[in-house]
């Protein structure tokens, strides 16, 4: 019987020579990353060790990466206590793959993952972080683990009993119309599987728009698997995930693509043409809850956020840049901009993209995950209205559970920060 | 006996079990008081510990979807709460299991606030109503840790042994 991805992975990661879905293994951990709540892993780790007579030791520092994202600068004493116990932790231990709050090498940890070359075609990367499934973007098997979970990784190396999951296979066909991309696309596929249609499966991407796609789009649909309930989300290797390593990555050493086998089991095949795809908008409370924009078009919005792991780089700051220069956002609506990276940050200030939203009105933010999550830096107040390119619109997940969150393409927020409603970027 | 202290639909997710501003908080001794915390009413009764021992939450489908967070299940585990859901998305099942907050797969359960359970081997049985729905035993493969008493003396058993 042939392998998907994930089971070639899984196999080859627990030095078995196959797997099927079902088949519980112990798969060696390639990479194992972490945000601020290594806080919390290392007080797990610690406790692991307690009363065993050993050490704590991490089973190999080089393997694991920590990049403080979530609240940066940090927005209360408590965050930047964790912060310096982690700091130290990391200097005590030998991780190098250490990423602090920085302009130059700091920024969201799903993408200073890809662009610092950590993870490679083939890898089994866990991270303690939901949207860990991002990584499967350069077609590794990727996905979240809690922070318990991270201290026996950082102690054993391997992640124990791990079930093989089985996988739906996605296949896209068609060109995205104008201003149509691929947010539009995932958050389709996930109103079309719901918020738990793909649970405890992997969604495995093929199909001609999928070789197609930059590996940014690519990120962005395999960040959102997560909110169909997918384990991980799988673009195969192929010709751009080794452009993107060797040319913006910087790697040099070999890289090994996994493709399925051709009689590989797949328990379903969705399949999408986005030639007829409008923009689509996920509605408050469920990311499941999507709608063409048409059905939305109106809705007064006082915040609009462009940003985050899912739509934070550059390809996405350029289309918000291209349709807001010149413009103004709507006087009653303010618009946060957070690139994803500190490189990414440099670039746009390059192309004039930072310069554009500024002379916008648009606010540009140090890169983090901002508002996304609800800690800091753009809380809602009651009864207002944000429309995100995040990955989440959970009742409160901008800090108020008075408020509502709409989940958009950068296109749409870009052109709705000009009318203050929720705007077709096609009508532009 | 058990008793059903909260009945919530699908989809509840970790952002509403513990909302991301209370991240900074980590350690599962100081988790509890945030449970819940945009059901103000709620918390403030779990807190006030009102409710009797033996709590029940109930849940629809996909219960603990969203975040990996696992202050979601100790701020739960601090009340000695059972999770009866309809199911439960991955993390959340797997924190649970990892750090011992009982959780049962009940996919009829039909349950309202104030209902008294009782939980078997591989039932739950609704007092008020008088109705029995079956449970869907958990993966063997997260068994070894349930015996543990958690990941961490699992780990820990791993570790010696490999010594």
């Amino acid at each position: 019987m042939g392998m998907t991805v994930a089971e070639k992975i899984l196999a080859r990661a627990a030095g078995l020579p196959s797997v099927a879905a079902g088949d519980v293994v112990e798969p060696k951990v390639d990479l194992a990353m972490s945000h601020e709540n290594a806080a919390l892993v290392i007080n797990q780790f610690l406790e692991v060790f307690e009363g065993t007579g050993l050490e704590p030791k991490i089973w190999d520092p080089s393997r694991v990466a920590i990049i403080f994202d979530h609240r940066v600068p940090a927005e209360s004493p408590k965050t930047a206590t964790n912060q310096k116990k982690i700091r130290e932790f990391t200097a005590a231990n030998g991780i190098g793959k250490f990423h602090d709050i920085r302009g130059d090498v700091g920024g969201i940890c799903h993408q200073i993952l890809p662009e610092f070359g950590y993870v490679r075609p083939g890898f089994v990367v866990v991270g303690t972080d939901s949207h860990t499934t991002s990584h499967g973007a350069l077609g590794a098997f990727s996905f979240g683990i809690g922070a318990t979970e991270m201290a026996s990784v950082w102690s054993l190396g391997f992640a124990v009993n791990i079930e093989v999951p089985e996988t739906i296979k996605v296949v896209v066909t068609g060109r995205f119309p104008p201003f149509v991309s691929a947010k539009d696309l995932i958050l389709h596929v996930i109103g079309t599987l719901t918020a738990q249609g793909a649970n405890y499966k992997v969604l495995e991407f093929h199909g001609e728009t999928i070789r197609k796609m930059n590996t940014s789009g690519r990120i962005a649909i395999c960040n959102m698997s997560v909110e169909a309930g997918a384990t991980s989300g799988i673009v195969p290797g192929d010709e751009e995930t080794v452009r993107y390593l060797r040319e913006e990555s910087g790697v040099t050493d070999e890289i090994n693509c996994v493709v399925p086998d051709a009689d590989a089991r797949y328990i379903r095949t969705l399949e999408v043409d986005v030639s007829s795809l409008v923009p689509q908008v996920a509605c408050p409370h469920t990311v499941d809850n999507v709608k063409p924009i048409t059905e939305v078009l109106g809705t007064k919005v006082q915040q609009i956020v462009i940003g985050s792991c899912t739509n934070g780089r550059l390809d996405d700051l350029a289309i918000a840049a291209d349709i807001l220069r010149g413009r103004k956002v709507a006087v009653g609506t303010r618009m946060l901009v957070f690139p994803a990276s500190g490189r990414i940050f440099a670039q746009a200030m390059e192309k004039g993209y930072v310069q554009d939203f500024m002379k916008a009105g648009a606010v540009v933010m140090n890169s983090g995950c901002g508002p996304c999550l609800g800690v800091h830096e753009g809380a809602l107040g009651d009864g207002e209205t944000a429309l995100s390119t995040t990955n989440r619109n959970f009742k409160g997940r901008m800090g108020n559970p008075k408020s509502e969150v709409y989940l958009c393409s950068p296109a749409v927020a870009a052109a709705s920060a000009i009318t203050g409603v929720i705007t077709d970027p096609r009508a532009n | 006996m058990a008793k059903v202290i909260i009945a919530l639909g699908n989809d509840i997710s970790t952002d509403d079990i513990y909302p991301g501003r209370h991240m900074a908080t980590v350690l599962p001794s100081e988790t509890p008081q945030f449970a819940f915390s945009d059901r103000t009413e709620f918390n403030a009764r779990l807190w006030a510990r009102e409710f009797p021992a033996c709590r029940v939450v109930v849940g629809g489908e996909n219960f603990g979807c969203g975040s990996s967070r696992e202050q979601a299940c100790s701020t739960l585990k601090g009340y000695e709460v059972t999770v009866v859901a309809k199911s439960i998305s991955r993390i959340f099942l797997q924190n649970s299991i990892n750090l011992g907050l009982k959780v049962v797969l009940c996919p009829a359960i039909e349950a309202s606030e104030g209902d008294e359970l009782e939980i078997t081997e591989d039932r739950v049985l609704n007092k008020t109503t008088g109705k029995a729905f079956d449970q869907v035993k958990m993966p063997a493969s997260r068994k070894g840790i349930m015996d543990a008493g958690g990941l961490i003396p699992y780990t820990r058993t791993l570790l010696k042994a490999r010594k």
